[in-house]
């Protein structure tokens, strides 16, 4: 189903879903960055503002339209809220051991980037959890550091969304072509005033989409990077690269599939314990730790890890690459590291 | 009752030298058999054979006040006891003790340097194999300096 | 079973075995989990203290779980001097099996602690089993006793370092591992031990004919859930919790000799 939307639909798309019980996130403007937080309206959408970014920068900027979608690579992803940053697991008292109730609520996810949207599924393979219902905000602008494309990505969105909006603002008004990827969002957007959508409305997001995928800054080389990675485990170049990695690990908090984690136990003054997981990085410098030291001291060591997981053995792992394109980790590294560049570098060849 | 020759052609130690080395070897050694508790040398003493193992175990010691005697290398079948016949002073720097029956090829380590000195073949594939060894010898004391096994709390 | 939520199991015996290591008989309290296999290994958790990963060291058929627990670090301490009636929370079984489908000549290669995982395997039937094992020192071999009444097992022990009293092997475990009688064909190795020995011990059976197909090594690596949930045991492209720890040594060997890996 496919009808056309105006901020009027936008947001009662927005209210309906609250409507129906549901937690509406989406992108805010907050603190000069485009986070994610709760929705009560159409309203708390960054209406006009987008984004300059680039390797190790990050700026909002005020747009001349007043497109809410029109920003990317924002310091938070959605694995905030399906893989939380702490999360209880289970309790222990002198009665035994109790599994900790899951209290998150039913989300509804609006604006979620195609790349976003597969790291959902990539992610959710891994960590479980209540599906969210998915509103995706197809791509028509892709940031600078953006390379979904060439990571099979975007900037169409692939399968895992219910409703499916591409923005538009031109001489006809502003509006979202709407297009239900399951039944469920198909009943959610009967529920919403909207027009039919036209074989032209259809023309033009697929163009817009489509003229996306040709302007992307940045691509991954074209070769197998799982085999890339598998034959490059004594290169040189870890070494290169890790004089100039802090192994600060913001790539991995900003990365919307890293998910491990590392357990924590507490106890109260009553003695009774908690056991949680929070978020870790593979960069820390105990996460390897065995018998009295950690396996992965150098920072070759712990960026090697971190980029051979997400381009190479996350397909041993799970079938699939870690990386959708999304750029995050080029942008907030401070050092400004690149990691299509860096796979460029261990292809030997320069980045195109 | 096995003979020098015998009892060296089946050893993966000697494997490396021609029939004809093999049984030069053999001429200048005898087979022994020795009881638990016999001590083969002291420390200090004349190093002037040495003693490829065919069975038993043989254990090189030495005396750490107030510990006592030590144990500090068991050797087994297909290893040779016995270095210091080979370098001056010609002085034992450990002593051996046999702890199970053994049976060993006694080497006249005077009478194989001179068949090294007449042939020189013979006596690089020897050194080699005396080298090969201490190689072996020396990478498992190294195994054993890093203290693999120790509690690292 | 990919839950976090421990199964309730009371500590029945605790066997000291040497100054810092312990055996430990456990009994569900109620429910009791699917049956552990040697070279599985539970997630074992000490109240408020935190959860680590031991395998089993021996497998009863009454479902009891045996582990033997060296004291190294906070949680295996409080494992460690957990007495008769403590209840520890269990998650498992976790990990791959020593593969014993077929077996001949049973070849296994112990270095300190690593006898424990490796000790469920030693009644296994086979043609010949023969058993070496390295200790630092005659204090620390385990299950001394016991080896010493085993019948159909040969069995040659080593201490890194001697004393006094000791009047067996001293040397490398590697050294006795030279010069055993073997056939190569028909000997499938297990190794368990400090990844060094692993890998001298491997090399030196290669270097006598052992296929590398017929050598199997338990890998370790920093665990935190045993169900590939938090990234921590990641060795290159294994999760050793979930594909190991039992590898076999075409697989571990390029792992083992990376750096840093």
């Amino acid at each position: 189903m496919d009808v056309v939307l105006d901020l009027g639909g936008l947001d009662a798309l927005i209210r309906v879903l609250r409507d129906d019980g549901r937690v509406v996130v989406g992108p805010v403007l907050r603190d000069a960055a485009i986070t994610l937080a709760e929705l009560g309206s159409a309203a708390d959408l960054p209406s006009g503002w987008g984004v300059e970014t680039g390797p190790g920068h990050y700026r909002v900027r005020e747009r001349e339209d007043a497109a809410v979608f029109g920003h990317s690579a924002g310091p938070q992803s959605w694995k905030r809220f399906l893989h939380p940053p702490r999360k209880a697991l289970i309790s222990s008292d002198s009665t035994g051991f109790h599994p900790v109730e899951d209290t998150a609520p039913d989300y509804a996810f609006l604006g979620v980037r195609p790349c976003d949207l597969a790291a959902i599924a990539k992610l959710r393979q891994i960590v479980g959890g209540k599906a969210p219902f998915v509103v995706a905000a197809q791509c028509t602008e892709p940031g600078e550091v953006c390379f979904c494309a060439s990571m099979g990505c975007g900037p169409a969105a692939g399968p895992g969304h219910d409703i499916a909006l591409t923005e538009r603002i031109d001489a006809d008004g502003h509006r979202f072509l709407a297009t239900s990827g399951t039944e469920e969002g198909a009943a959610v957007l009967a529920r919403v005033p909207a027009r039919a959508a036209s074989p032209d409305d259809r023309a033009l997001a697929a163009g817009d989409v489509e003229a996306a995928t040709r302007r992307m800054g940045r691509a991954m080389p074209e070769l197998d990077l799982r085999d890339l990675l598998a034959a490059n485990r004594d290169s040189a170049h870890w070494e290169a690269v890790a004089e100039r990695c802090l192994t600060c690990g913001n790539c991995t908090m900003v990365c919307p599939t890293c998910f491990c984690v590392s357990v924590e136990d507490t106890t109260d003054l009553d003695g009774n314990a908690e056991r949680a997981q929070r978020w870790a990085s593979c960069f820390e410098i105990d996460f390897s730790y065995l018998h009295g030291g950690a396996v992965r001291t150098s920072g070759a060591a712990r960026y090697r890890q971190w980029m051979t997981h997400k381009l190479g053995t996350w397909h041993d792992q799970f079938g699939t690459s870690g990386c959708v394109g999304c750029g995050r980790c080029i942008a907030w590294c401070p050092a400004g590291i690149d990691i299509t560049e860096e796979a460029a570098a261990l292809a030997g060849g320069e980045q195109p | 009752m096995t003979t020098p020759m015998t009892g060296l052609d089946a050893l993966p130690l000697l494997m490396n030298l021609s029939h004809t080395q093999r049984a030069a070897v053999a001429g200048v050694s005898r087979i022994e058999t020795y009881e638990p508790g016999t001590r083969l040398f002291e420390e200090g003493g004349l190093a002037d054979q040495c003693w490829v193992v065919l069975s038993g175990c043989v254990m090189i010691d030495t005396v750490v006040p107030p510990r006592g005697r030590i144990v500090v290398q068991s050797i087994g079948p297909g290893e040779l006891v016995g270095w210091s016949w080979l370098v001056p002073p010609y002085r034992w720097h450990f002593g051996a003790t046999i702890v199970s029956p053994t049976r060993a090829a006694v080497v006249d380590t005077g009478a194989l340097r001179a068949l090294a000195d007449e042939d020189p073949a013979l006596g690089y594939q020897l050194s080699l194999i005396l080298i090969n060894a201490l190689l072996n010898r020396l990478q498992a004391t190294r195994m054993r300096l890093l203290d693999l096994y120790r509690n690292p709390s | 079973m990919t839950t976090w939520v421990p199964t309730p199991y009371q500590v029945v015996t605790r066997t000291v075995e040497t100054h810092d290591s312990v055996t430990l008989a456990l009994r569900p309290v109620a429910e009791s989990l699917p049956r552990f296999l040697p070279g599985q290994f539970a997630m074992l958790y000490a109240h408020g203290v935190g959860e680590v990963p031991i395998s089993v060291s021996g497998v009863p058929d009454d479902g009891t779980l045996v582990h033997t627990v060296r004291a190294v670090g906070a949680v295996s301490r409080a494992l460690h001097d957990a007495l008769p009636g403590t209840v520890i929370g269990v998650r498992g079984p976790f990990g791959t099996t020593w593969r014993l489908d077929g077996v001949e000549d049973l070849l296994v290669v112990a270095g300190g602690i690593g006898l424990a995982p490796l000790r469920p395997v030693l009644d296994h039937p086979s043609r010949r089993t023969v058993l070496v094992a390295g200790a630092r020192t005659p204090q620390d071999l385990l299950y001394a006793d016991e080896l010493a009444k085993l019948s159909d097992v040969d069995v040659v022990l080593t201490v890194d370092r001697g004393d006094h009293d000791w009047h067996g092997r001293v040397g490398f475990v590697t050294e006795p591992l030279a010069s055993i009688p073997l056939d190569p064909d028909r000997t499938t190795a297990l190794l368990c031990g400090p990844e060094p020995m692993m890998r001298f011990c491997a090399r030196t059976l290669l270097g006598r004919g052992v296929p590398a197909e017929r050598i199997q090594v338990s890998l370790e690596r920093n665990m935190q859930c045993g169900i590939g949930l938090c990234g921590h045991c990641q060795l290159g492209p294994l999760l050793v919790c979930r594909d190991g720890a039992v590898t076999g040594y075409p697989t571990a060997e390029p792992l083992l000799l990376a750096k840093e890996l």
